[in-house]
């Protein structure tokens, strides 16, 4: 028997208990870290997740550099600096998918009635979903950041402005992801939270600043591309990566991080506890 | 004895459609409980009210003394569950899906290590324990799973249909790991719909039929309730066949069944066996098997309900049949 049997507890017919007797914010706490761990050891050992992370960046890159840079920009080593920064937050809006993805993917397999059937804190399945997968943003955001170095991206912005920038694309990206869990959690399979991520964010990503200027785009798109809040968040890492005025597209991008909190949170939460 | 758990008059519907109508339910501490039915006939409904992962639409249930509604953090710590499939995670390892509910739980690093490898042991799960657990076999995961829910050292376990989809050695070897945990003291629910599972299991049976309970008992006062007795009969000539029936039939005055080469009828009294045997020899019918035994729970069931587990249309007015 281990050392867990001389613990003083109440012990019922048959039954030992470790298991806390009240949830407390710090409980919580280090229930959701445990989940997070969890998330972090299904990236480890999933080589096509690892896969993903690795070779995805590299991929999105290469080719958006090499087979668009010259028709774009006269050279392809302008559109590098203009695309690196888009690409990095096209890369982690992506990524804020496989979040639904994962957790759909628990409640289809009854691990989440696994969990919750486990005398823990409500809410930690879902931060440490969310809380491991910040983990997986910022492995996408430093995988990005590696291939651009690699062909030669060198901001003037210096260590510091892509240190701020990565921190901001994170933030908004944590917000996207409460939306991303409420799909997930709202959709039947994980393959639906696919096909609907999809349908979002394409038009998100590519209707914004961060492959081509809203300038260049017919009339009636670009006031849109104008006004999505993924173009304030390219501009936003834009100005603190290659110079110039970030104070705007930075209020903006934790601007529409707030409202989207403040929307999908509450709403994923709601999901969440009405799933059974 | 106390009861482990008493739940009275459940009810819950599924947009309209009506899964549990009105359930009472006593679960002895340290017996176990079978819960029998064919698919939806309620039982995982059942088990998940008393799990704390749904909430009744009517009646109330308490889990060794705690409300399931209103005290679920307390009943949750006395419980274990077992769902229909395997709530592993597949990617992680053996060892790593244990530490981390162990941890869930309170255990320390060190004691949630020393306990998933005690668990480990104790499953045959050893040489296992550091592969992913998407290499296991399906017998493997089911057992990964039940150690999952034994973690925290339940004094009740629900196992929802524990071994469907399970081959006859696997199923076998999580029998005896299920008589271990009563003979340590826990409690258990188990669901199934192998009839033959509750029999070898269950100290008590509930029946399920359409989300209402037909029937409850022991094994043997089900059996009893069925008929007391089966006398069955092959014949090794099967020309023969027609005419064992009728002499079965005039000594018992009971209409047989026939089943290819085998005719069967309830009998109440055992005496009508030495007199089928002299009849027959008088005849000159060469028998290859006689028996006399207690009827099975699939034979139960259909006396029961009027229609067998596996086939659960067969109930329903023909008309819902032929409009389908």
């Amino acid at each position: 028997m281990s050392a867990v049997t001389t613990r003083p507890r109440s012990a019922p017919r048959g039954g030992e208990l470790v298991a806390p007797v009240r949830i407390t914010p710090l409980t919580a706490v280090q229930h959701g870290l445990q989940l997070a761990w969890r998330s972090v050891l299904k990236i480890k050992a999933n080589p096509e997740e690892v896969f993903g992370l690795m070779l995805q960046p590299v991929m999105f890159v290469t080719l958006f550099v090499f087979v668009f840079g010259q028709a774009m920009m006269g050279d392809w080593q302008t559109y590098r600096d203009f695309l690196m920064p888009g690409i990095i937050a096209q890369s982690v809006i992506f990524a804020t998918m496989g979040t639904g993805f994962s957790l759909s993917q628990d409640v289809e397999k009854g691990i989440f009635d696994r969990f919750r059937s486990l005398p823990i804190a409500r809410s930690a399945p879902l931060t440490g979903a969310i809380l491991g997968d910040l983990v997986r943003y910022s492995i996408t955001v430093v995988m990005v950041m590696l291939v651009g170095l690699a062909i030669g991206f060198r901001p003037e912005g210096g260590v510091g402005g892509v240190v701020v920038a990565s921190a901001l694309v994170l933030l908004f990206a944590f917000a996207l992801c409460w939306m991303s869990a409420f799909v997930g959690m709202m959709a039947r399979t994980p393959m639906a939270v696919q096909s609907f991520a999809m349908i979002l964010l394409f038009p998100l990503t590519f209707g914004s600043s961060a492959f081509v200027s809203p300038d260049d785009m017919p009339a009636w798109l670009a006031p849109i591309a104008a006004n999505n809040p993924v173009t304030h968040v390219v501009d936003a890492m834009r100005a603190l990566m290659l110079g110039g005025d970030a104070a705007g597209p930075v209020a903006w991008t934790l601007f529409w991080s707030v409202v989207i909190t403040a929307v999908f949170f509450p709403l994923a939460v709601w999901a969440y506890r009405r799933r059974t | 004895m106390t009861d482990a758990i008493r739940a009275e008059g459940l009810v819950k519907r599924f947009k309209g459609k009506t899964a549990l109508d009105g359930v009472d339910l006593t679960a002895k501490s340290g017996a176990v409980l079978g819960v029998l039915g064919p698919n939806g006939s309620g039982k995982t409904t059942t088990v998940r009210i008393l799990s704390t992962l749904l909430r009744p639409d009517a009646g109330h249930a308490t889990v060794g003394g705690f409300d399931v509604v209103s005290q679920p953090h307390e009943v949750r710590r006395q419980i274990g569950l077992t769902g229909q499939y395997a709530a592993v995670d597949a990617e992680l390892t053996g060892t790593q899906n244990l530490v981390l509910i162990a941890r869930l739980l309170g255990f320390g690093r060190t004691d949630a290590r020393a306990r998933a490898k005690e668990l480990l042991e104790r499953f045959g799960l050893s040489d296992a324990a550091d592969r992913p657990a998407k290499t296991y076999s399906g017998g493997m995961r089911r057992r990964l799973d039940l150690a999952a829910s034994l973690v925290g050292r339940p004094a009740l376990l629900y196992l929802d249909e524990p071994t469907t989809g399970l081959d006859p050695h696997s199923r076998i070897g999580l029998w005896e790991v299920v008589r271990g945990l009563v003979s340590d003291g826990v409690t258990v629910l188990l669901t199934t719909q192998y009839l033959e599972e509750a029999d070898q299991l269950a100290d008590d049976i509930m029946v399920l039929d359409h989300g209402r309970v037909i029937s409850r008992g022991t094994p043997e006062e089900l059996k009893n309730r069925a008929g007391d007795q089966v006398l069955q009969l092959r014949t090794v000539d099967p020309a023969q066949l027609p005419l064992a029936s009728r002499i079965v039939e005039a000594v018992t005055s009971t209409p047989v069944t026939t089943d290819g080469l085998l005719v069967s009828v309830p009998v109440t009294d055992s005496g009508v066996l030495p007199e089928t045997v002299r009849r027959l020899d008088e005849q000159g019918v060469a028998v290859a098997e006689l028996s006399l035994r207690r009827p099975s729970l699939d034979e139960v069931f259909l006396a029961l309900t009027g229609h067998t587990a596996e086939d659960e249309t067969a109930g329903r007015p023909a008309n819902e049949g032929i409009s389908a």
